[in-house]
C-alpha cells in the first residue's frame, strides 16, 4: 500500500459513493422508464381490421373453438364470438346455409349419396365457407343505439362493450345486422368479439387468427404499415357484408359470394 | 347457467326452419316488451281521448273526460315496469337518466316518460281535480282526508279566481299534451321503426302506425272501463257519450287499418329483399296472430260491428251490446298487434334464411304469470285512484255552490256541506 494514500483521503474518496450511487440509482429508473414509455401501447396509432379470404377456408373450425377459449365464450351452441357458415348452392339455383354449433366441430360432408339433398338427385353447383365474427363497423348502429354508452368504439377502430356498464336491455343485439351479439347468460351483459382486444395492445394476433391453419384470416392494420393485411388489400378484390346497410365494416372479405348475408 | 333456460334455448333450435345466424336461437325481447307498447299505447290514447272533450270540445264525451285521465295515470304507472323487469340489470337502469347515450333512441325514453308523467299526466290532474279535493275534504275522515290534503298539496283556495285559474292551466296543459302524448307513443314506434338491421321494423310509417293504434286502444279501453264501472255503481249508461266513443272508435279504426294496409302494399310492391322471408312469417308464424286476430277479429269485424250499430235504429242496448263486444275485440287485436311487431320482428333471422321460435316461459322473470300481473296491475291501481279520485259527474262540485259552501263552511271546517 502506498505510502500517499492516507487514512484522510481513503475517507474523502469513500464519501464520493453515495452521491454516485444516489446518481446512477437516478438515471438507470428514468431511461427505464423513458424506454418503456416507447413500448407502451398507444391507440391512436393503431387501427385495426381483418381480412377473410373465403378461397383459403376450409370449414376445420379451429378458429371457433380457439375464440371460445381464449375468450369464455360459453360452450353451449348459442353463444359464438365467431363462427363458420357453410354455402352450398346447387344446380336448380337454391342455396343452402348451415353452421352445426357454430362449425366449430366442422361440417358433415356432402359429397357423398348419405347427403340428403344430394341423395334425393340435387346436383351441387358451388359451395364454400364463409367465416363471420363482427365487423367493427366504421358506422356502428350497436354503438347508436347503446342508451348508455357501455357499447362504444375505440381509437383503435374496436367496437367494445363495458361490461360492468351495460344495462343489458339487448337494444344492441336488435340493432346489428350480422347477429354478431349475444346476451351472456353469466354476467347478463351484451358480449361479442372484440378482435382479441388484450392480445392485439400486446402485438399478438387474435385467437382465430393464430389458429387458421389456411391463413384465411388475415389480422392487421389499415395504413401505411406493411403488413399482411395490407398487402391483401392492395391485391384483391375485396368486399364487405350487407354494403346497403352503410355500417361501414372493417371485416373485408376476398372471393365473397352474392349469396351471403 | 340456469338450466331451464338452456332446456328452452334448445327447444327453440330444434324448432329453426331454414338457416339462422348461431347467435339468434335466444329471442331476446319476450312478452315484457310485448306489454309495453300495449301499455303506453293506451296512456296516450286515452289522453287524446280526454284532450278531445278540453280542447275540440265534444261535450259528449263529457263523462269519460276525468275517467280517461286516471286510466291514462294508471297505465303511465306501470308501462316503465316490463322495461325494468326485462333488464339484465335492474340496478343500472337509473344509468340512462345520468349518462345518456344522445344518439340513443332508448336513452331518451327516461326524458320523454318523465315530462309525460309530471309536467302533462299529474298537473292536468291536479288542476282538474283540485278544487273538488279542497270540497271532499270538508267530509273526508282519517286516512282519505290526508291523502286527499297531500294530494291537493294543502291547497284550500276555492275562490271563482282560483276555479277560473284551473280551468286555464287545464286547457293550457291539455294543448302541450296532446303533441305530448304523440310523442310517447309515436316515441315507442321510433324506437322499432329505427332498427335498419329488421326489414319488419324498419318504417318511416311504424310512428304513425303506433299512435293510431294507441287512439284506438285507448279509446276502446275507456269505452270498457265506463261500461262496467258504470254498471258496478248500477247507474244509468250515458247513451249519447257511448255513440260518441263508438264515432271516435270507429275512425280511428279506419285509418288505423289504412295505414297497415299501406305499410303492406308498399312492402309488397318494392318487394325488397326480405319479402321473401317476411312472406313466410306473415303466412306461417303469424298467420293466427296477424290475420286472424289483428286484422279480421281485432280490426274489420269491430269495424263493421260499430258501423252497424252506430248508424242504424237499433235499441239501445243491443247498441249497447254491441260496443262492448266491439271493444274488447278491439283490446285483443292490439294486443296481437304489439306482439306481431315485437316478437314477429324477431321470428326471422337477419340473414333472411329461415325462421325461429318463441316460446313463452309459465313462471319465470318474463314468464306468462310476471305479464299477466303486469296487465292487471293498472286495473288495481286505477281502482285506487277511482276511490281516491272519483270522476263520477255525481261526484263533482259546481263551483258556484262550492264557493258559497267554502263561506258558509269557514266559521267551523267540520260542519257538512250537502
Amino acid at each position: 500500500m502506498s505510502q500517499n494514500y492516507d487514512r484522510r483521503k481513503f475517507l474523502a474518496e469513500l464519501l464520493k459513493f453515495p452521491p454516485a450511487t444516489i446518481v446512477l440509482g437516478v438515471i438507470g429508473p428514468v431511461r427505464l422508464l423513458a424506454a418503456a414509455g416507447t413500448d407502451e401501447y398507444e391507440p391512436t396509432e393503431h387501427y385495426y381490421a381483418m381480412g377473410i379470404r373465403v378461397e383459403e377456408c376450409i370449414g376445420c373450425g379451429k378458429c371457433v373453438k380457439a375464440c371460445k377459449l381464449e375468450n369464455d365464450v360459453p360452450d353451449e351452441p348459442y353463444y359464438f364470438r365467431t363462427w363458420v357458415e357453410r354455402y352450398i348452392v346447387y344446380t336448380d339455383g337454391e342455396v343452402q346455409v348451415d353452421s352445426p354449433e357454430g362449425g366449430i366441430h366442422g361440417f358433415p360432408p356432402v359429397a357423398d349419396e348419405s347427403f340428403p339433398p344430394v341423395a334425393a338427385g340435387k346436383e351441387i353447383l358451388r359451395t364454400f365457407f364463409v367465416p363471420k365474427l363482427c365487423n367493427h363497423c366504421d358506422n356502428p348502429p350497436c354503438v347508436q343505439v347503446c342508451p348508455v354508452g357501455a357499447t362504444f368504439k375505440s381509437q383503435d377502430g374496436v367496437v367494445l362493450v363495458d361490461e360492468d356498464y351495460c344495462i343489458g336491455c339487448r337494444y344492441c343485439i336488435q340493432a346489428c345486422p350480422y347477429g354478431a351479439r349475444f346476451l351472456d347468460p353469466r354476467t347478463k351483459t351484451a358480449n361479442k368479439c372484440t378482435f382479441c382486444y388484450h392480445r392485439i395492445t400486446k402485438g399478438l394476433l387474435p385467437a382465430c387468427v393464430e389458429v387458421c391453419p389456411t391463413q384465411a384470416r388475415v389480422f392487421g392494420e389499415i395504413g401505411d404499415r406493411s403488413t399482411p393485411l395490407n398487402r391483401m388489400m392492395r391485391m384483391s378484390h375485396l368486399e364487405v357484408l350487407k354494403p346497403h346497410m352503410n355500417t361501414e365494416p372493417k371485416v373485408y372479405y376476398t372471393a365473397l359470394d352474392g349469396e351471403v348475408r | 347457467m340456469d338450466p331451464e333456460h338452456l332446456a328452452q334455448l334448445e327447444a327453440a333450435l330444434g324448432q329453426v326452419t331454414g338457416f339462422i345466424y348461431p347467435n339468434e336461437v335466444e329471442l331476446h325481447w319476450s312478452i315484457l316488451i310485448v306489454i309495453y307498447p300495449y301499455l303506453t299505447g293506451l296512456v296516450a290514447g286515452a289522453f287524446i281521448l280526454a284532450s278531445l272533450e278540453k280542447v275540440f270540445k265534444v261535450k259528449a264525451l263529457q263523462p269519460t273526460y276525468r275517467l280517461a285521465l286516471l286510466t291514462a295515470l294508471a297505465f303511465l304507472i306501470v308501462a316503465p315496469m316490463p322495461l325494468q323487469a326485462h333488464l339484465g340489470h335492474p340496478e343500472r337502469a337509473f344509468e340512462i337518466f345520468l349518462t345518456p347515450n344522445s344518439a340513443s333512441a332508448m336513452a331518451m325514453f327516461g326524458f320523454v316518460y318523465a315530462w309525460y308523467l309530471m309536467v302533462v299526466l299529474l298537473m292536468e290532474i291536479w288542476f282538474d281535480y283540485r278544487a273538488d279535493l279542497v270540497r271532499w275534504r270538508q267530509n273526508d275522515k282519517g286516512v282519505m282526508k290526508l291523502v286527499r290534503w297531500l294530494i291537493s298539496l294543502g291547497s284550500r283556495d276555492v275562490s271563482p279566481a282560483a276555479v277560473a285559474f284551473d280551468k286555464k292551466a287545464v286547457q293550457f296543459i291539455t294543448i302541450v299534451g296532446i303533441p305530448s302524448a304523440f310523442l310517447l307513443h309515436g316515441y315507442v314506434g321510433f324506437i322499432f321503426g329505427s332498427v335498419k338491421a329488421n326489414p319488419w321494423w324498419s318504417s318511416v310509417l311504424m310512428p304513425i302506425v303506433f299512435l293510431f293504434s294507441a287512439i284506438v286502444s285507448g279509446i276502446s279501453m275507456v269505452l270498457l272501463i265506463y261500461y262496467v264501472t258504470t254498471l258496478l255503481r248500477r247507474k244509468e249508461l250515458d247513451m249519447s257519450c257511448l255513440d260518441a266513443l263508438a264515432s271516435f272508435l270507429f275512425y280511428a279504426l279506419i285509418i288505423d287499418l289504412s295505414l297497415e294496409a299501406l305499410d303492406f302494399i308498399h312492402r309488397l310492391y318494392e318487394s325488397e329483399e326480405s319479402i321473401e322471408i317476411l312472406e313466410q312469417l306473415i303466412f306461417g308464424k303469424l298467420f293466427l296472430s296477424l290475420t286472424i286476430v289483428q286484422i279480421l277479429l281485432g280490426t274489420i269485424v269491430p269495424i263493421v260491428f260499430l258501423a252497424a250499430a252506430r248508424f242504424s235504429e237499433l235499441p239501445n242496448e243491443m247498441k249497447r251490446m254491441i260496443y262492448f263486444v266491439a271493444a274488447v275485440l278491439v283490446q285483443v287485436g292490439i294486443f296481437s298487434t304489439r306482439w306481431n311487431v315485437v316478437i314477429g320482428g324477431q321470428l326471422f333471422s337477419k340473414s333472411l334464411r329461415g325462421l325461429t321460435a318463441y316460446k313463452l316461459e309459465f313462471g319465470g322473470q318474463e314468464g306468462l304469470l310476471v305479464a299477466i300481473g303486469l296487465l292487471i296491475l293498472p286495473f288495481l291501481i286505477l281502482a285506487l285512484l277511482l276511490k281516491i279520485l272519483p270522476p263520477w259527474e255525481d261526484a263533482k262540485t259546481d263551483s258556484s255552490e262550492l264557493s258559497e259552501a267554502m263561506t258558509e263552511a269557514e266559521p267551523s271546517e267540520a260542519s257538512s256541506l250537502s
